[in-house]
């Protein structure tokens, strides 16, 4: 490939951009990937890393559930497990109204046709958690969800990418998308890329890149943030989430315990900042001791903010562009696109590649956010 | 919520002598410090110490410190002690945790004056028990009953080093032996240095060379121009393994080694605030962007002391008043004693520094210290070798970058142990300088803080 030119440019560094990355050159397209800073800058090593099917909206679970199958086969896709552990992912009710909201859940689960979510009662609960609360009454769990490690995930994904022969370019930023005969030109701050399509992987950016092809959508974003503590003796595997509250717990395999949850810390598009809030994420820090209040002690050595994008119905972005012909877009998770990894960029490449894909992807089209 | 007009971190020199200006003056001022009373590293424990025969074996300067510490217990500033600062958020919202419980600050300035911490200089063998620095065996000694009772190695450069061995000695501890790491200056140049420091500052110049000589008569061996270590034993220290410049190779027995390779400003909590830093060659070490008052890049933030730039207690005395003098003046207030000039304080400043420059040039770190051979342990929270991380640096990745592939840095002590390495690292494998290499960001807290005591914070803000 000489460099100024290729099939695709995909816009994003972080996973899902590497993602649509790998499904192109597999499928043997010339790719350039931009990343404005380094891989994995941003939500991307930013997440809690959860590999969840649990208590996601109905649109979404189809897509889901097949990426989940993607996991478990994960060494396949990229050389690597990324260091996925499958301990369920259960969400707890911490009294009976909590109970029923999950029953009512559940049954709206099995009438849709899913099967991945069940009730466990209080004694279940507690033989999956020893430690959990005695007022925790019981959960909903998917036993087959789990947790991996973020930044081996952005490694391997990486590897794979560059592996197959896609050109990553880092600390490129791209400034402007211009019409060109075929295609499109990409103007970067480090000179000018022609490309047949364009994948819009920017994340947070998402909105910024859509405006570059005349789109205009509406579309906010999170600062997420999570803590994780000091290194402490292996006691659990599944990763715990509450009904009432903003709240997910877990221990990594190294032994740390990580909270998160979606508590909002401070965030600035326009200048990449972001800050911890510590009132807020004091929040998070008494949900999980009341949850689990052996863990009062441990000492919590790092936090930070992630910034994500968010839509109104907080479903992703993914497919053709409405206004421009050979964009597509990967961008708008809302906080829960960790899980989708393995799969999205599939099906976008293959919309790329063969003009469809034989998932459904209709409720995550761009035109429902225009303005 | 307290919402002084001054908030300072730390009750060294610089942070009692500042807050004593200001509060003085009719600021508000509160005082956070870990230790449980004031002085600082250089002074601490002066007030159960002072008038004790540990005491005066610690020395004249240690002694002096106690003059300023009755004067800040009673110059009307709020002072915490046992606190830790764990957050300042860039609008100066200010979290601590402390015998009170948790809470939150919002003052109208911060003054950092956060002190030096140890240069990490990691060698084969460094995390084993039995190894320990100088700083913290000194600390020990500032406490009862706490003179080793076996003789001590101890292996190092700096006049911290001196310092600590002297100490021991008078009271009543025993050097078995020294093993000088300090690089061996061109002569002309040390002489030129030395001659320009005298003309100000002899008696500094002649207490340090009483030091050495004390150590040559009194340590059981002094050997010079080590140039590389290595801790040996399976899980405790059982000897040292040392080369001298001329390649000579020998092993010692010990069950305890003291290492030293200087100091460096503690940066922590600056650099968390995105404050701008830039490298010192003179003194190898990372600084802070300061102008003449200590006033940063952030412009409600000053920094003094040894946080500033390593100058010892006496400068940080000057630059901790010559900082709270301009938060007088950008506060409307003016100093209640007729002496506390800018001119005065700037004086005493520049005769406090008069020997700082044959220090950094006599005392200047070996190479080995910023080059750890393959298989040493570079960050110990993770148990990284030098090795582990030159694989992880194909291509051009950054600090951030090889904390992420690598987790260097993630551990509890948060990237202090290592960072400085990983960026000298970084630097070499690069072939760039280390002003061109940022050291890993800092994330907060600045201090490992229990889960409870941040669970705390929602209940105040329930409360409240």
């Amino acid at each position: 490939m000489r460099a100024g030119q290729a099939t695709t440019a995909v816009i994003g560094g972080g996973l899902h951009g590497l993602a649509c990355a790998l499904a192109l050159v597999q499928r043997g397209q010339d790719v350039v990937l931009f990343e404005r800073s380094w891989i994995g800058r941003r939500a991307s090593s930013a997440t809690a890393a959860g590999v969840r099917t649990l208590w996601r909206d109905p649109a979404e679970i189809s897509l889901s559930l097949e990426a989940l199958e993607r996991w478990y086969r994960m060494d396949a896709l990229v050389g690597d497990d990324c260091g996925f552990r499958a301990g369920g992912q259960i969400k707890v009710a911490e009294s009976h109204a909590e109970m029923e909201a999950l029953a009512a859940r559940f049954a709206q689960m099995r009438e849709l046709g899913f099967h991945h979510e069940e009730l466990i009662d209080a004694r279940e609960l507690r033989r999956l958690a020893p430690m959990i609360s005695e007022h925790c009454v019981g959960g909903l769990i998917a036993r087959r969800d789990g947790a991996a490690d973020p930044h081996r995930t952005i490694a391997a994904f990486r590897r794979a990418v560059e592996g197959h022969g896609a050109v990553i370019r880092e600390g490129i930023a791209v400034m402007a998308l211009e019409p060109a005969v075929g295609g499109w030109r990409v103007v970067t701050d480090a000179g000018s890329w022609t490309v047949r399509h364009v994948v819009n992987a920017a994340g947070a950016w998402g909105a910024q890149v859509c405006r570059m092809v005349g789109e205009v959508i509406q579309f906010g974003y999170k600062a997420s943030m999570v803590f994780v503590t000091e290194r402490v003796e292996q006691a659990f595997r599944p990763v715990f989430s509450t009904v009432g509250r903003s709240l997910s717990f877990k221990q990594s395999s190294q032994g740390t315990l990580v909270v998160g949850g979606g508590i909002q810390g401070g965030g600035d598009l326009e200048k990449g900042l972001t800050q911890v809030d510590f009132r807020a994420l004091a929040k998070g820090a008494a949900a999980a001791q009341e949850l689990f209040p052996a863990i009062r002690n441990v000492q919590i050595v790092r936090a930070w903010t992630g910034l994500e994008g968010k839509t109104p119905d907080l479903l992703p972005v993914i497919g053709p562009s409405a206004r421009a012909s050979g964009v597509f877009h990967i961008f708008g998770f809302s906080g829960h696109g960790f899980e989708l990894v393995p799969l999205v960029g599939e099906i976008v490449a293959d919309c790329i590649t063969y003009g469809r894909s034989r998932y459904d992807i209709g409720s995550f089209d761009v035109a429902r956010l225009l303005t | 919520m307290l919402r002084p007009d001054l908030l300072i971190v730390g009750a060294g020199p610089a942070g009692m002598s500042a807050a004593i200006v200001a509060a003085r003056a009719g600021l508000k001022v509160v005082v956070v410090d870990e230790q449980p009373t004031p002085g600082g590293q250089i002074w601490r424990g002066i007030e159960a110490n002072a008038g004790t025969s540990r005491g005066r074996a610690l020395g004249e300067q240690y002694c002096s410190g106690l003059a300023t510490v009755r004067t800040f217990r009673e110059c009307g500033a709020v002072y915490w002690p046992s606190t830790r600062v764990w957050q300042v958020e860039s609008t100066l919202g200010t979290y601590v945790t402390g015998p009170g419980g948790t809470r939150v600050v919002a003052p109208r300035l911060v003054l950092i004056a956060t002190g030096a911490q140890e240069r990490p200089a990691p060698f084969r063998g460094w995390t084993l028990p039995g190894v320990m620095t100088v700083g913290a065996a000194q600390i020990l000694l500032k406490n009862p009953g706490s003179v080793p009772s076996e003789p001590v190695w101890i292996a190092g450069c700096g006049p911290l080093a001196l310092l600590y061995a002297h100490q021991l000695i008078r009271m009543g501890g025993v050097v078995a032996g020294f093993l000088d790491t300090r690089p061996s200056t061109p002569l002309r140049e040390t002489l030129q240095l030395a001659g320009r420091a005298a003309l100000r500052s002899s008696r500094e110049l002649a207490k340090g060379a009483s030091w050495y000589a004390e150590l040559y008569c009194r340590a059981g061996r002094y050997v010079p121009d080590v140039v590389d270590l290595q801790a040996l034993g399976t899980d405790q220290l059982e000897g040292v393994r040392y080369r001298t410049a001329a390649g000579r190779v020998e092993e010692i027995r010990t069950s305890l080694l003291l290492v030293h390779e200087g100091v460096l400003p503690e940066l922590h909590t600056v650099r968390s605030l995105g404050c701008e830093i830039q490298w010192d060659a003179g003194q190898a070490a990372y600084r802070p962007v300061l102008n003449e008052w200590g006033e940063c890049s952030h412009p409600d933030i000053l920094i003094a002391g040894d946080a500033a730039g390593i100058g010892g207690a006496v400068a940080a005395v000057h630059r901790g008043r010559l900082s709270a003098l301009r938060i007088l003046q950008r506060l409307g207030k003016v100093a209640a004693e007729p002496e506390m000039t800018e001119e005065n304080c700037r004086a005493a400043l520049a005769h406090a520094l008069v020997l700082r420059p044959f220090l950094d040039r006599v005392f200047r770190p070996r190479e080995q210290v910023f080059a750890p051979d393959d298989d040493t342990i570079v960050c110990r929270c993770e148990e990284l070798r030098a090795r582990d991380l030159c694989a992880a640096l194909s291509g051009s990745v950054g600090s951030n970058q090889l904390k992420a592939f690598t987790r260097a840095g993630m551990g509890p002590c948060q990237g202090r142990q290592c960072g400085l390495t990983v960026a000298a690292l970084i630097a070499a494998a690069e072939g760039r300088h280390m002003s061109e290499v940022q050291p890993f960001r800092v994330r907060p807290p600045l201090k490992p803080l229990r889960l409870c005591d941040l669970a705390g914070l929602a209940d105040e803000s329930r409360s409240s």
